[in-house]
């Protein structure tokens, strides 16, 4: 986003502020934040986030969920939503003091796995269901939890949403059931709500379990302790190589909030991660010098991404043996592949089906997709992960690349 | 909204208590930040409701965060980082020809050429690279190999991914870690939350905070009843202490490591910091290299720097590095597997460390400003370093070993019995007590020695030498006065 990027350079060289090379509205956002930085990019930040920062995140927060009130004292200013997510884990794990504490975490998403075993927590999977455009079932979290019992103490429930790579945007209704259920097994709930910005399925609308669990009312919304995840990683802005993003913390014990502040003490934050994130949460407005271009950029980046689902699934329809739930948020496409038993005979020799068929994209058409085997998928299904937030003609590429390879090894395996 | 009014209460237990997080957390403590910081925020506060007080401005002498007590960024830094980050600018010829050369050649190694795209977890070949030459310049051209070389979110973050490799076993056999005291209050933190054992060896005062093999020895050997000692931290130049080790100690350590078989963490981030005649910054590497194939082949040693410090100051960009060097090639895997669990460290940072190890050099535009401007900086600091260690020299009850390098002072005061009768009874450490009296009394805010560990039975405190020449002899004057009053009071 020019705006965003306009003023980092400003803060970082105060020089182009007295310059007016920079529209006016840059060189005056980036007073602004210089002032409340300490006057240099290169200060400390303050351990939780700069003061200024956190107050934007919940004027923010309160703005979007029309009048929810957010406290900047429950913000936690973090250098990404994989950082929150590690703190909040942090936070929860006892040592190697058996039963290991225990997460839910739905399958597929991007492999944490890891994160979770280095933490020393543990992955249970919760399944969405792949026909039913990656629901979330309460039965099947109940299923998991009940195994979960047998071999952890499980005490968190994370959700992805928008959901990635699925492309899901939960309803109202599938989240309620969910705080319902959180409610009922005292778990803690992580609500890692990243893809929020850009919706892409027509009529799909982003509700925030915060907002969800305030409109619920008593019992729920004083009791279920909710952390959300945030970042300007993804999105319109997507700085994910910024660091800066947010934590908030909803019913959390307070002395344990206190302790948030020691765990974060120990590393820093970065200055720029906090500019992009306030620029990202304080947008332009009507009127504003930047402010038609900046609308523009965001119309664009959503225009490139609709178009790129578009052309996908057109793409996708002309294929044999692919097919695709709808994509309605995220920055994935997650086709699954109906591959014939010749195909998935001869890859078992070697690597699973997945992961052979990616391997030979790769190796025929120098295109690099992710196999749903690495996203936590069991044995019987197979996918693919791909990339939709790119320009339109590199989706075009993709697309000519996949639909040729496909063709032609549905071809060979017949 | 306050926050009360948006938790509101719960009748209800709460799924996550003081009792059911993890109790590491809970005993971490990190001094630089602590209570002292947290009743300094609190005087800001009042002052700003217009609270009389017997001084108008809080002063923070407690972190070395120089930006914010008035060090200028070097200009050739900024230009590249703002090239960097709007791209556009590259078109304007305010900026000189060799910072668009490096912003050029960051961006080209950064994915779609952005600094907002996520990069390799390892950190940016192309800067890994140019880091690796760095080293090789700055040590006489021993070589370096870009491999081992990891880009981090400082070099916290660096110290930290090391310990957790290292943290292992259980009672007896869980790893011990020997960390100079007085320490870096980091390390200590970091052990705690990790779990390992820590193993304090002391650096001898009255040997301007000398670092003697002796020691390392006592320590070690009482170390080895109740862990596995496998790792010797060393920070040079010292924080808190100022010291800029002898070749010859840095030597004794490595030969000790070697005898040992530790694995040796060299914390050199202030490596531009030093200003006493005579001292001059040996890495551990060079030296380790120098003494020959016996023990350049063997020892394991891990060397870190930041940009937080030295004549750069950018603390905020969060832009570090560590050097890897005879690491087993399989836990050097397992290192590049754990870093990779996470993210990259701050593509910013990382491009701010790019141009740190890639000055301009004679000849080129940039070159006569950028070197006025560092050595203004390294000559500012020194000025001061020399002007706070006569002064304190010249307070009845202090005695301060002389600055030789990094960016504090860490003086020994005496507190009368009274004093430390008085704290104890409060439950409170006597250097901590003075310390929150001081504040109270200027607003100049220090860390306490007890923060970073001290001989049973002498109180020392930290202070910066950041603070502008004229504030900086204001706050030397304050504290004469201060201290004055303390002896008086409590004779």
């Amino acid at each position: 986003m020019s705006f965003s990027r306009q003023v980092i350079a400003s803060c970082i060289y105060p020089e182009l502020i007295d310059s007016d090379k920079m529209p006016l509205d840059v060189r005056e956002r980036a007073k602004t934040l210089l002032e409340c930085i300490g006057g240099s990019v290169g200060c400390y930040s303050d351990t939780i986030g700069i003061p200024i920062m956190r107050d934007s995140v919940s004027d923010f927060l309160t703005r979007r969920d029309e009048g929810v009130p957010s406290a900047s004292g429950n913000i936690f200013i973090t250098h990404g939503s994989d950082h929150g997510f590690g703190l909040l884990l942090t936070m929860l794990v006892r040592g190697d003091r058996s039963p290991l504490v225990g997460v839910l975490t739905p399958v597929p998403s991007q492999d944490f796995g890891n994160a979770l075993v280095a933490s020393g927590a543990t992955a249970v999977p919760y399944y969405l269901d792949g026909q039913q455009g990656w629901r979330l079932h309460t039965e099947e979290l109940q299923r998991a939890l009940r195994s979960a019992r047998e071999v952890c103490d499980p005490i968190a429930l994370y959700v992805i949403n928008p959901g990635d790579p699925t492309g899901h945007v939960q309803s109202r209704e599938s989240m309620e059931e969910i705080i319902r259920f959180v409610y009922e097994e005292k778990l803690l709930l992580f609500a890692n709500e990243d893809h929020q910005d850009i919706l892409i399925g027509e009529g799909c609308m982003f509700i925030s379990y915060k907002k969800v669990l305030a409109e619920m009312g008593s019992p729920f919304s004083d009791a279920v302790e909710l952390a959300s995840i945030h970042s300007a990683s993804k999105g319109f802005m997507g700085e994910g190589g910024l660091h800066g993003g947010y934590l908030e913390l909803v019913n959390f014990d307070p002395s344990v909030q206190i302790e948030f502040d020691r765990l974060i003490s120990l590393l820093g934050l970065p200055i720029i991660g906090q500019l992009a994130l306030e620029v990202m949460l304080n947008p332009l407005q009507p009127g504003e010098p930047s402010y038609e271009q900046y609308q523009e950029e965001i119309q664009h980046i959503r225009e490139t991404l609709v178009h790129n689902v578009t052309r996908a699934f057109e793409v996708l329809d002309s294929l044999p043996g692919i097919s695709c739930e709808p994509i309605n948020g995220g920055a994935s496409m997650f086709p699954r592949l109906h591959l014939p038993h010749i195909a998935i005979h001869q890859a078992k020799e070697e690597k699973l089906p997945d992961f052979f068929y990616c391997s030979r994209l790769l190796e025929q058409t120098g295109l690099c997709v992710c196999p749903g085997s690495d996203l936590g998928l069991p044995e019987g299904t197979y996918h693919i992960r791909l990339c939709i937030m790119t320009s339109v003609d590199t989706m075009e590429e993709v697309l000519r690349r996949l639909g040729k390879f496909h063709k032609q090894f549905m071809k060979d395996f017949s | 909204m306050s926050q009360k009014e948006v938790n509101g209460s719960s009748h209800r237990g709460k799924v996550l208590t003081l009792e059911t997080m993890n109790q590491n957390v809970r005993q971490v403590e990190y001094a630089v930040r602590g209570p002292m910081v947290l009743r300094a925020v609190q005087i800001e506060e009042e002052l700003k409701k217009g609270v009389k007080k017997p001084f108008t401005e809080v002063i923070k002498a407690n972190v070395g965060d120089a930006h914010a007590m008035g060090q200028k960024p070097i200009t050739f830094i900024r230009q590249v980082l703002a090239l960097c980050a709007y791209p556009a600018l590259l078109e304007d010829d305010k900026f000189p020809e060799d910072a668009k050369l490096r912003a050029r050649r960051i961006l080209d190694g950064c994915g779609g050429q952005s600094i907002g795209a996520y990069s390799a977890s390892q950190g940016i070949e192309c800067i890994r690279k140019d880091v690796a030459s760095y080293i090789e310049k700055r040590d006489g051209g021993i070589p370096s190999n870009h491999e081992n070389i990891y880009l981090s979110t400082g070099a916290s973050d660096a110290i930290v991914t090391m310990l957790k490799l290292l943290i292992c076993g259980e009672g007896r056999t869980r790893t011990g870690v020997m960390i100079s005291i007085p320490q870096y209050p980091l390390y200590s933190a970091a052990l705690t939350e990790l779990q390992g054992v820590q193993i304090n060896y002391y650096l001898d005062e009255d040997k301007c905070w000398g670092l003697d093999v002796g020691e390392l020895r006592r320590s070690l050997t009482a170390a080895r009843e109740h862990c596995n000692p496998r790792a010797l931290c060393i920070i040079n130049p010292g924080n808190p202490t100022g010291q800029v080790q002898s070749r010859q100690c840095i030597e004794d350590v490595i030969r000790f490591a070697k005898e040992e078989g530790l694995l040796l963490m060299a914390d050199e981030v202030y490596q531009d910091n030093v200003y006493a005649e005579g001292c001059v910054f040996h890495s551990f590497k060079k030296v380790l290299f120098e003494m020959g194939p016996e023990f350049s082949s063997v020892v394991e040693l891990v060397s870190f720097h930041s940009t937080s410090k030295c004549y750069m100051g950018e603390c905020g960009f969060r832009g570090g590095y560590m050097e890897v060097v005879n690491l087993d090639p399989e836990v050097k895997a397992q290192l590049t597997k754990l870093v990779s669990v996470r993210l990259c460290s701050p593509v910013s940072g990382q491009a701010l460390m790019d141009v740190v190890v890639n000055p301009p050099q004679p000849g080129e535009p940039s070159y006569a400003t950028f070197t006025k401007e560092r050595a203004a900086v390294l000559a500012d600091l020194a000025e001061k370093a020399k002007l706070t260690e006569e002064s304190f020299n010249n307070v009845p009850g202090f005695h301060c070993n002389p600055v030789q390098g990094a960016m504090y002072t860490f003086p020994r005061i005496t507190i009368p019995q009274k004093a430390i009768d008085q704290a104890k009874a409060a439950g409170q450490a006597p250097d901590q007590m003075y310390c929150m009296k001081l504040l109270e009394t200027t607003g100049i805010c220090l860390v306490p020695g007890s923060g970073f560990g001290q001989r049973e039975g002498t109180f020392h405190f930290r202070m910066t030498i950041l603070p502008p020449k004229e504030k900086l002899k204001y706050v030397l004057e304050k504290i004469a006065e201060f201290n004055a009053q303390f002896l008086q009071d409590y004779s």
